[in-house]
């Protein structure tokens, strides 16, 4: 059957990628020259001791396959007692390593720090969604006037710009209006829940604007192709001819079928919208994971960029094969 | 016809607004007032002075004049543009050719490769590598370089493909004119148009992420470019002190020399093909089967580069 070989090459694309993805994140991060176990010990330390430590971190095991320990015991599966083997069980078991700075898993860093970024993309890609479509319904409509040419223009103005410096635009204008940045006033207790969620909805404000501003001229463009495809079908034709009113055949009868390539646009987005989102929350001090690994940068927190580098690797790839999974259940007419 | 005197009309324009970038970056040392790699001496009043006589842009946290910050910037950005997109046209044109011709499991493996690339989220493996190997101009031009290939890749081997089942390539065949020979001296040549099109985009591009990387300060430390100003900018308060002329050129100067190349590059794919909307905005995977459902007008194009 069609659809099961789609599944299939798709699956088995997603898992040789994670499986690249793993092997490169093992690779990088130990050719980093010098001892990675110089980071956490100090030089002082005596001999005994270091061993000790790097045998706690199992940096005595040899890298790839242990063959003189399967030699020995002859136990075929004393193989895999090796560095690489214990960091993909590592992987399995969601245990990233520790942050060397903070001594805290990097796990839990990316649990903490999960959902302000979850808030920040969905909403940021929501607004992205109905101003692109809105607008590019708009633009398909109108096509050959200038209102066509002037959103075209807007969205390829704004794909081009940096995300940060469209951020510290923002921030310079609504300088006074809104906070400069955070996810809510510090030292403030509140009231009730509401008016916690209404003072973080102002923070949010800013950074949800900047990327929807990022991401929008994508969508628009792609609603106004689709767009112009579905305005030449005839039902449209028919609706013209029935007489209902512009507002209607667009909303009602346009908007649901230009809408569908959408979907998956926004797992294709997904890596140019999380690479937005690390610079979105840099600017606006917004406490998620860009913001996590930018200052793991800083600091040299190896474990941490590795771990959320994994995290948002393994994050698309999984999108993108859900989205993949979404359109060939959705539309039977693709084929593998 | 009056879509394509539009599309010239903007790719004159997108030419018109590089020619400007490469000629600030040549005559930098003559139209810089003052040299922004110099040592300060000054005062703390000139602490992110505002624009004045001396210094139309103002100066920044410690003094320097912004305005030539930002001229002498123009020559690290556009460096690392052509550079990194030296890397792109050699490695995606090579990768491109190569599937394109071959066909079969060979095409089937490079692109599947290429596909990996484009799924795995870009900032973060750009970053990732730059802390691992180092700050340094060398290695942002080949990280950039290296992981930008893959749209060039794609443009080229769907070029190649129409290119391949022409009269003259299948009498070379037929002659016995070897695999590589047909490749440099027959398909080359018709899909040079498509690489200087492609490339133009992928300097943009690279452009943008050097400052991006240059921003979240990972960039040359001992250079200046426009994004390395933006994240001193930053880092030093110039928000609060509502510095703007400190914050708007670097980004008003990355914006013009996008928005130029882009301009270029669409109309560069328009005169190629002035049937296809080509725009970088689409996987050219997802969208295949969109033409297959819609056959009117092809839809052809990369997912966003960043």
């Amino acid at each position: 059957m069609r659809s099961a070989d789609y599944l299939i090459q798709k699956t088995a694309f997603s898992l040789v990628t994670l499986s690249v993805v793993l092997v490169f994140n093992f690779v990088l991060f130990r050719i980093i020259p010098g001892d990675p176990v110089q980071m956490i010990l100090s030089p002082r330390l005596r001999p005994e001791t270091r061993e000790r430590i790097r045998h706690e971190y199992g940096l005595d095991r040899p890298v790839w396959f242990n063959l003189e320990a399967s030699r020995e015991t002859g136990n075929l599966l004393q193989l895999f007692d090796s560095q690489f083997f214990h960091y993909v069980r590592n992987l399995a078991g969601g245990n990233l390593g520790e942050s060397f700075r903070l001594q805290t898993p990097v796990a839990e860093l990316i649990r903490a720090r999960l959902g302000p970024t979850l808030l920040l993309i969905l909403t940021g890609e929501v607004m992205a969604i109905l101003l692109g479509s809105l607008l590019g319904l708009v633009a398909a409509w109108k096509r050959k006037t200038p209102i066509d040419a002037v959103c075209t223009a807007v969205g390829l103005t704004a794909f081009g710009l940096p995300a940060f410096w469209l951020g510290i635009v923002l921030l310079i204008l609504a300088r006074g209006h809104l906070p400069m940045g955070g996810f809510q006033t510090s030292g403030v207790t509140y009231a009730d829940p509401i008016a916690r969620a209404l003072d973080v909805a102002r923070h949010l404000v800013l950074p949800t604007s900047t990327l929807a501003i990022l991401l929008f001229g994508g969508y628009m463009l792609m609603a106004r192709n689709s767009s112009l495809e579905v305005l030449a079908e005839d039902y449209i034709l028919t609706a013209k001819a029935k007489g209902l009113s512009a507002v209607r055949i667009l909303l009602c009868h346009a908007l649901k079928n230009a809408s569908l390539p959408l979907v998956t646009l926004v797992a294709l987005n997904l890596g140019y919208a999380l690479g937005g989102t690390i610079q979105i929350e840099t600017v606006f001090s917004w406490p998620g994971i860009g913001r996590l690994m930018y200052e793991a940068i800083a600091e040299r927190d190896y474990p941490i960029l590795q771990g959320v580098f994994l995290f948002l690797a393994v994050g698309v790839i999984g999108a993108n094969f859900l989205a993949d999974l979404t359109y060939a259940l959705v539309d039977p007419r693709v084929k593998a | 016809m009056t879509q394509v005197f539009v599309r010239y009309r903007l790719g004159g324009l997108g030419l018109v607004m590089v020619a400007a970038v490469v000629v600030v970056a040549f005559l930098a040392p003559w139209l810089a007032p003052y040299d922004p790699y110099a040592t300060i001496t000054g005062s703390s009043a000139d602490i992110m002075a505002s624009p004045s006589r001396g210094h139309l842009l103002g100066q920044d946290d410690s003094g320097k004049d912004v305005l030539s910050s930002v001229i002498y910037g123009s020559r690290i950005s556009l460096t690392v543009g052509f550079a990194a997109s030296f890397i792109v046209v050699v490695l995606g044109a090579t990768v491109g050719m190569l599937s394109g011709y071959a066909g079969g499991r060979v095409d089937m493996v490079l692109m599947r490769i290429t596909d990996a690339f484009l799924v795995v989220p870009r900032l973060p493996l750009m970053l990732v590598v730059i802390t691992v190997a180092g700050r340094g101009l060398a290695n942002i031009i080949l990280v950039i370089g290296l992981l930008s290939w893959t749209y060039m890749a794609r443009v080229v081997r769907s070029q190649v493909l129409t290119v391949k089942e022409r009269q003259f390539i299948l009498r070379a065949k037929a002659l016995g004119v070897s695999p590589a020979r047909i490749m440099t001296r027959h398909i080359l040549p018709q899909v040079v148009p498509v690489i200087f099109a492609e490339a133009t985009l992928d300097v943009s591009y690279a452009i943008l992420s050097e400052a991006t990387l240059s921003f979240l300060g990972l960039g040359d430390p001992m250079l200046i470019s426009w994004g390395s100003i933006l994240n001193r900018a930053f880092l030093r308060g110039a928000v609060m002190r509502e510095a703007w002329w400190y914050l708007i050129p670097p980004g008003v100067a990355l914006a013009w020399t996008t928005l130029g190349l882009t301009f270029l590059g669409i109309a560069l794919q328009e005169m190629i093909n002035p049937r296809l909307k080509t725009h970088h905005l689409f996987d050219e995977g997802k969208t295949v089967a969109i033409k297959r459902l819609k056959t009117r007008t092809p839809i052809l194009g990369e997912a966003p580069r960043f």
